[in-house]
């Protein structure tokens, strides 16, 4: 019960965190919706051929861009605010006061998985209301279903990222060139038609954010029946998903990286202290 | 405030070993602190300080040795032990989007006996910046919330980790008043400084700590104890020549530096008879005479001096720092061939001494 309002605090602290920082809210939900617009105006939005057959380009664009805003907000969300968490220093702070870690790591995933229900929301909600995008009552459960499945997965490929990067600084560029060319191959910013090369298609079906967008697709889906859950999708999402844990549990670090002058500090004057600012 | 029972130990800690692959950070050191004691570790950067901090919070596993805190190792102890010790660490960061209150509200809420966030930001000063956010606030401020989130949960057990680092005078004055707050209500604090003022004011006993060992342990009085009663210092006059005769029947310990003469002396008032009485003889005055007792400093700076940062001398502090290292604890100020006064040895009291309190402190914009 006290876990569980200290989770609860630990959710709302790390949203206020995100809205205050304004870059981080650009790129997970304007940045994904204002691309939605622009594709639209750019290419119109008559119906063409995609993989969910003859639709048009808001019923393509939708949930793939739904998709990519949440993948954004959990995979790059959490492996930047942790890698940079860690290197101030935070992490450490919290391991020594009796928050349970296991509580405190809770609120960043489940923060994030709220903020990407919210682009999710604000995507979905444009589609329908300034595109005429196509959703049903009956597939509901397969969007929230894929929804949660999704975020969940791109949420432990964020802890695996924030552990695998040693700073923020490398946190943020090992983000965007492991996501941005993913998405490319993803059927997310660009329709690969029925026919694409075959080495990009494979490329694409191996990555869970193409599993992860086809499979909200479908649920949104004018021709697919209810239910509409693509189950062999969400089976690859939970393979990443244990990939991204099993490397988070081994890999994980709380403490600061040491910092490079580590060595010179033990040969310094006796109490020549300038090297020990904290910064 | 729970009911504890007086005979439960603050921090008991055995031959504490602590490797780094094949570098000893610390190597071997016990202690003890008793509630209401203020405890410093004193020691140049790199002495093992923050090593064996880190080991008694928890941060840290340890090589070798025993570790009590509050009855529990802290290598294996969970919330139940976290919910009772404060931690003012050096490298631990606070939230830059919060402010100040919320960052004291957030860290608080998982004490079980917090105190108000009203009465640690009047605590630590900051009322006038309690809804900045904590990425305005300057280096000094900053330490001030660590301190506020330290002390927030109403610690049985403080680790101050240099806790003054940065902060301005006004602020200092008032971290120390905090420190002599908790121990008055018998909280165990364990400070780690290389400010010397700041151990001798504060702490009740005070470990010397070079290159992982204890070196020295006492009260800050025992410890200048160590080094002589009294400090003699003067400048032999030019004019005066052979001073074999000024210096020869001294009892005390003497430290040259050309005419800079320094004795460290267990009879301060025969010797300074015979100093006196022999300059009148001869009419001269001895330039800047003083008598003062040691301070902790000279003590410190003794046994903490190394001897590659003296240059090529092969007197000095080097001796003391060996001797030291050999675990004796004894001061040497100066060894013995420091008699002549007319060599350029035992410098470090004085060279090192400068930059213990003034240097420029950082700690600015993390």
């Amino acid at each position: 019960m006290r876990s569980l309002r200290l989770l609860w605090r630990c959710i709302r602290n790390q949203n206020r965190i995100f809205w205050r920082t304004p870059i981080a809210a650009f790129f997970t939900l304007v940045f994904p919706i204002l691309m939605l617009v622009l594709f639209t105006a750019i290419f119109g939005n008559d119906a063409f051929d995609t993989v969910y057959g003859r639709v048009s380009s808001s019923q393509f664009y939708t949930p793939g861009l739904a998709v990519f805003a949440a993948a954004s907000s959990t995979y790059t969300g959490i492996g930047i605010n942790l890698a940079s968490r860690r290197e101030l220093g935070i992490l450490k702070r919290v391991r020594g006061t009796p928050l349970p870690p296991s509580v405190h790591l809770g609120g960043v995933v489940l923060s994030a998985v709220w903020i990407a229900a919210l682009g999710v929301v604000a995507m979905v909600v444009l589609g329908v209301v300034a595109y005429g995008v196509n959703v049903e009552a009956a597939k509901a459960p397969a969007m929230l279903l894929t929804f949660a499945v999704g975020a969940a997965t791109f949420a432990a490929l964020g802890l695996a990222l924030a552990s695998m990067a040693h700073s923020v600084s490398t946190a943020a560029p090992l983000a965007n060139a492991t996501l941005l060319p993913v998405a490319f191959i993803s059927d997310i910013f660009v329709p690969l038609g029925s026919e694409p090369p075959r080495l990009l298609e494979i490329a694409g079906d191996v990555f869970p954010l193409k599993q992860f967008g086809l499979a909200f697709g479908e649920a949104m889906n004018p021709f697919s029946e209810a239910p509409a859950i693509e189950w062999h999708r969400l089976g690859v999402l939970v393979l990443w998903m244990a990939v991204g844990a099993a490397v988070a549990a081994r890999r994980f670090r709380w403490d600061p990286p040491a910092p490079s002058g580590r060595a010179s500090r033990r040969r310094g004057r006796p109490v020549s202290h300038s090297a020990s600012a904290h910064g | 405030m729970g009911s504890v029972s007086l005979v439960e130990r603050a921090v008991v800690v055995g031959d504490l070993v602590k490797d780094y692959g094949s570098v000893r950070a610390v190597g071997g050191v016990s202690f003890e602190i008793e509630r209401g004691e203020v405890f410093a570790l004193l020691g140049p950067n790199g002495a093992g300080k923050s090593t064996i901090v880190e080991i008694l919070e928890g941060h840290r596993t340890r090589t070798s040795g025993s570790v009590r805190v509050l009855d529990a190792d802290p290598a294996t102890a969970g919330a139940s032990f976290r919910d009772r010790i404060g931690i003012v660490l050096q490298t631990s960061g606070i939230d830059p989007e919060l402010t100040v209150r919320e960052a004291i509200d957030f860290y608080g809420a998982s004490y079980s006996r917090r105190r108000p966030t009203d009465e640690m930001i009047e605590l630590v000063g900051l009322d006038d910046k309690a809804d900045n956010r904590v990425s305005t606030l300057s280096g000094g401020q900053q330490r001030r919330i660590d301190m506020a989130l330290g002390l927030v949960g109403d610690p049985d057990v403080v680790f101050l980790d240099e806790p003054t680092t940065g902060f301005d005078p006004a602020a200092r004055r008032r971290g120390w008043e905090l420190v002599e707050r908790l121990s008055s209500q018998q909280r165990a604090v364990l400070l780690t400084t290389h400010y010397l003022d700041e151990a001798e004011h504060l702490a009740d006993r005070v470990a010397v700590l070079s290159k992982g060992r204890i070196v020295a342990e006492g009260t800050p009085s025992e410890l200048r104890a160590r080094a002589g009663s009294a400090l003699i210092r003067f400048v032999v006059p030019s004019r005066a020549d052979p001073v074999s005769g000024l210096l020869g029947p001294v009892s005390g310990e003497i430290v040259g530096r050309g005419r800079h003469v320094e004795i460290v002396t267990d009879a301060p008032t025969s010797d300074l008879a015979h100093l006196t009485g022999w300059a009148r003889e001869r009419g001269v005055e001895l330039e800047d005479l003083s008598v003062s007792r040691p301070s902790l400093e000279d003590v410190y700076l003794s046994l903490v001096a190394e001897p590659d940062q003296d240059g090529t001398d092969d007197c000095g502090g080097s001796d003391a720092s060996d001797a030291s290292g050999a675990g004796d604890g004894t001061s040497h100020r100066g060894g013995s061939d420091a008699g002549g006064g007319t060599d350029d040895c035992g410098g470090s009291g004085d060279s090192g001494g400068g930059d213990a309190g003034d240097e420029d402190q950082g700690g600015v914009g993390r």
